[in-house]
């Protein structure tokens, strides 16, 4: 089944201000009156909840309409309406747990929700960014159009984001690549494979920890002197091999803009190995060097912020991504892949350990999410000429507490750890703003 | 003899949801669906609105040829299964095609059930159950002006009111105290009753039929058990159904009321299964194994059954058989979602009832947990009850709200549960 575009809904953002409901009645009624409306915000302050119908992949109001009235379009995934064959019986009603299709008496039938044609007149009435319109789809589709360049069963734990970042990288970077995976969790996965075959269907190799950057930038240069100049490198590397004993060749490939696309996962740390803090380890990380005990409360010295720190080297581009933010991932990949036909682009891209941080498997993705709403991990980009453009608002940050809670590496922070946590995301943004281009 | 690995017996709801549920786990098995029917597969509950016309019998299939095309399946229509074989595996046809098959799932529906009455077995009269049942009512109905019906279920109210709008003049006849008996409560029956004495239907409730009269064949009138007659041109009989199994017989298949079925819809029998309004199975409230008989829980037992079928291990197993009706008449609705529980004196009941409005709600609450919930003229979300009664959600934090504004209340909790 291909994915579809569908209506989020982000309750801690939703006010109760009811625009998309009057927005819902005034387009499909053409009436204020809110009963019209095809969504219900319901709840009381702070606590607002949404009645919506979800276009479900199997959905049951379809199972349970004798007059085949219902049916899912194949190729937006509304689950469209027939007026014409429904006999207004109410069975689909009984199929839906969202209450996402109701009678609406005023005009005798049952009513829901078709998208607008995709482009929902309650999203666009939403002015807190409760609703939105995720078209992740696209992305989905488009890479489902693409082959795997991965072979199917990398090893990668469970709930790793690692997996569906590289297999979308690859995708999307092509082919013509050739892939350098230096020690840490991408290789240890699998990727340079098992038993004398590789685990990708391009070339790979698994340089030192210490020099990634230097062998590509000589696979680079070998290929454009023998004319194969549209040949694309590609590191996929951890922050160990990045910040730590694989800087020195990075930077040198840095300083020179060195043509290559440089994918740094940070998992802050070396997970794959147990657990042992890197420089990019975050102050109060519990980690198997860092520990918890009578002296030590977790790492005690900031992260390494590479990212800036590429910043202020000669790279053509650098960009932070985070996997919950796919679409932005993508806008930065298709900049990082244009840029690296002639000079280096720096991708770095968090990524939430569930073992090595200790949460539960299916967390990553709201990890991911609230380490970017909170400010700790803040998505921008940066060109030379364009300056640092923050990719999503860093405005009106929730908490810190509220990331930092659900995460075992930080369960022992104290009161005074968590505060100087808050204030340390604070100074980052603001040094960050000032990278900010200003004015025209 | 043609192998198949999934055998499906019957193409209304509960098999076509299999259908899809073993399609989700097994792209490719072989997969055969038999109908007894001719016409492309459908829904019985369409049926009084192809009498009415508001529904086109050309237009009331529920999946068309591409749909089965692109799920790799082969429908087979106008062949009856008329005995399997289990210990050989084989589903023989009424054109007396053997049909081996790997699992086999039977979800043949039910059949009406006509009572003994004297009289009736020489006469022409009407049932309400396939299609071409439909077509034939549709037609003698067109001409008749005096029509009988036994029976003041779900089929038999929705054809009268479907007789009286076209002309003729209708009298139900119903045994039971009160219309729609075991679907809704006698308030909310009180309401639907009045609509149909309104527009002159005459509804005789707690009246039986000794005898019907006819000449050359023809119902000409039906004597009740109070010695009273009414003419009757035309008779339709609408005192329910039973699950059909006589095609069972010497199978080795376990049938009680319909085919005995564990949580997985499976019979007693390793490889075949059964699911919908030919299945007794769990019931929600109450030990006994139930036939449910109605759409939705028909649905839930194909998909279910589809899942054990493929080995599908998302297969949650049956919390039981829930009643679940919706009653339109008159453009008006009647909504019931599980039991009234008016004899538990634990049982907290919330009702508001305004009857010359025809307004009418029901709230059954019991340890703090919804068990029901009855509504005529008023909006409810019988899916959000659904969830709410078979799901047992603690509704002690919010009862104040809920009892006042379910719909709205009951929505918010949904919403909550799910993200």
């Amino acid at each position: 089944m291909p994915s579809y575009e569908t209506i989020a809904f982000r309750a801690q953002d939703c006010d109760g201000c009811m625009k998309c409901v009057t927005a819902c009645a005034q387009a499909k009624s053409g009436a204020d009156d809110p009963a019209q409306s095809r969504i219900q915000i319901l709840g009381a302050a702070g606590k607002w909840e949404l009645a919506l119908c979800r276009q479900c992949g199997d959905p049951k109001c379809v199972s349970n309409c004798p007059s085949a009235a219902l049916a899912k379009d194949a190729e937006t995934g509304v689950v469209a309406w027939d007026a014409d064959r429904c006999v207004d019986c109410l069975l689909c009603t009984v199929g839906c747990a969202y209450a996402g299709i109701t009678r609406d008496a005023r005009v005798g039938h049952v009513s829901k929700c078709d998208l607008c044609d995709g482009d929902p007149a309650c999203v666009k009435a939403c002015d807190r960014g409760a609703l939105t319109l995720n078209t992740a789809a696209r992305i989905h589709r488009r890479a489902a159009e693409r082959e795997d360049l991965f072979a199917p069963g990398l090893a990668a734990c469970q709930g790793c984001n690692s997996e569906l970042l590289i297999r979308h990288t690859l995708r999307h970077v092509g082919p013509n690549t050739v892939v350098a995976t230096p020690p840490g969790c991408i290789p240890g996965m699998g990727t340079v494979g098992y038993n004398g075959r590789t685990g990708t269907k391009v070339p790979v190799f698994h340089p030192l920890l210490t020099n990634t950057a230097s062998m590509l930038t000589g696979i680079k240069r070998y290929y454009k002197r023998v004319g194969r100049d549209d040949v694309q490198v590609l590191a996929l590397a951890g922050d160990g091999g990045t910040s730590d004993a694989g800087f020195q060749s990075l930077s040198g490939a840095a300083e020179r803009d060195e043509p290559m696309l440089y994918i740094c996962v940070d998992n802050e740390g070396y997970m794959n190995t147990g657990m042992q803090a890197s420089s990019a380890t975050t102050y109060g990380s519990w980690t198997s060097t860092t520990p918890v005990g009578e002296r030590l409360q977790g790492k005690s010295t900031e992260a390494k912020n590479l990212p800036v720190v590429m910043m202020t080297h000669n790279c053509s581009y650098v960009a932070t991504a985070a996997t919950a933010f796919l679409e932005d991932f993508y806008e930065k990949l298709d900049k990082a892949i244009e840029v690296s036909k002639t000079g280096m682009a720096y991708l770095h891209v968090f990524a939430p350990c569930p073992t090595g941080w200790r949460f539960g498997s299916d967390r990553t993705t709201d990890v991911c999410r609230l380490a970017v709403e909170t400010n700790f991990f803040a998505l921008w980009d940066y060109t030379p000429d364009a300056g640092l453009t923050f990719t999503r608002p860093t405005g009106r940050p929730r908490p810190v507490r509220e990331y930092l809670a659900g995460i075992g590496k930080y369960r022992h922070l104290s009161e005074g750890q968590v505060a100087h946590i808050q204030a340390t995301v604070e100074r980052k943004i603001a040094h960050l703003r000032r990278f900010e281009r200003t004015g025209a | 003899m043609p192998h198949t690995r999934y055998l499906v017996v019957g193409a209304s709801h509960a098999g076509l949801e299999a259908v899809t549920a073993i399609r989700h786990w097994d792209a490719e098995g072989s997969l055969t669906v038999l109908s007894r029917e001719a016409h492309r597969p459908y829904s019985p509950t369409i049926l009084p609105y192809v009498v009415s016309g508001r529904s086109r019998p050309e237009r009331v299939a529920l999946k068309d040829a591409a749909w089965f095309e692109a799920r790799k399946v082969d429908l087979r229509c106008g062949e009856e299964v008329v005995s399997i074989d289990t210990a050989g595996a084989v589903a023989r046809t009424a054109s007396g095609t053997e049909w081996r098959y790997e699992r086999l799932l039977l979800a043949t529906g039910a059949a009406p059930a006509v009572p003994p009455v004297p009289g009736l077995a020489d006469v022409r009269f009407h049932v309400l159950r396939t299609l071409d049942d439909a077509l034939a009512l549709r037609d003698a109905g067109a001409g008749a002006t005096t029509a009988v019906v036994l029976g003041a279920g779900l089929v038999g109210l929705h054809a009268a009111e479907v007789l009286a709008k076209a002309g003729a003049r209708v009298a139900v006849v119903e045994r039971q105290a009160h219309a729609l008996p075991g679907y809704l409560d006698a308030p909310a029956a009180g309401i639907v009753e009045a609509a149909f004495r309104d527009r002159g239907i005459a509804l005789m409730t707690g009246r039986t039929v000794s005898s019907v009269q006819s000449r050359d064949g023809r119902p000409v009138s039906v004597t009740l058990d109070d010695g009273g007659t009414l003419p009757a041109d035309l008779l339709l009989v609408g005192t329910g159904v039973r699950p059909a199994t006589g095609f069972l017989e010497g199978s080795g298949i376990a049938v009680g009321q319909g085919i005995l079925v564990d949580d997985t819809m499976r019979t007693n029998i390793a490889d075949v299964w059964a699911a919908g309004d030919v299945a007794q199975a769990r019931a929600f409230f109450g030990a006994a194994p139930i036939v449910n008989g109605i759409l939705p829980d028909a649905v839930e037992q194909g998909r279910i059954a589809g899942m054990a079928m493929a080995g599908d291990p998302a297969l949650k197993p049956y919390i039981g058989g829930l009643p679940i009706n919706t009653f339109p008449f008159f453009g008006r609705h009647a909504v019931s979602v599980g039991i009234a529980g008016e004899d538990d004196p634990s049982v907290e009941i919330h009702r508001r009832l305004d009857a010359r409005a025809g307004l009418y709600s029901r709230l059954s609450l019991k340890d703090g947990r919804l068990i029901g919930v009855c509504t005529v003229g008023m909006p409810i979300d019988a899916g959000v009850m659904w969830q709410l009664i078979s799901r047992r959600v603690d509704l002690a934090p919010v009862k104040q709200d809920f009892v006042v504004a379910p719909l709205d209340t009951g929505r918010a909790l949904m919403s909550r549960l799910w993200r």
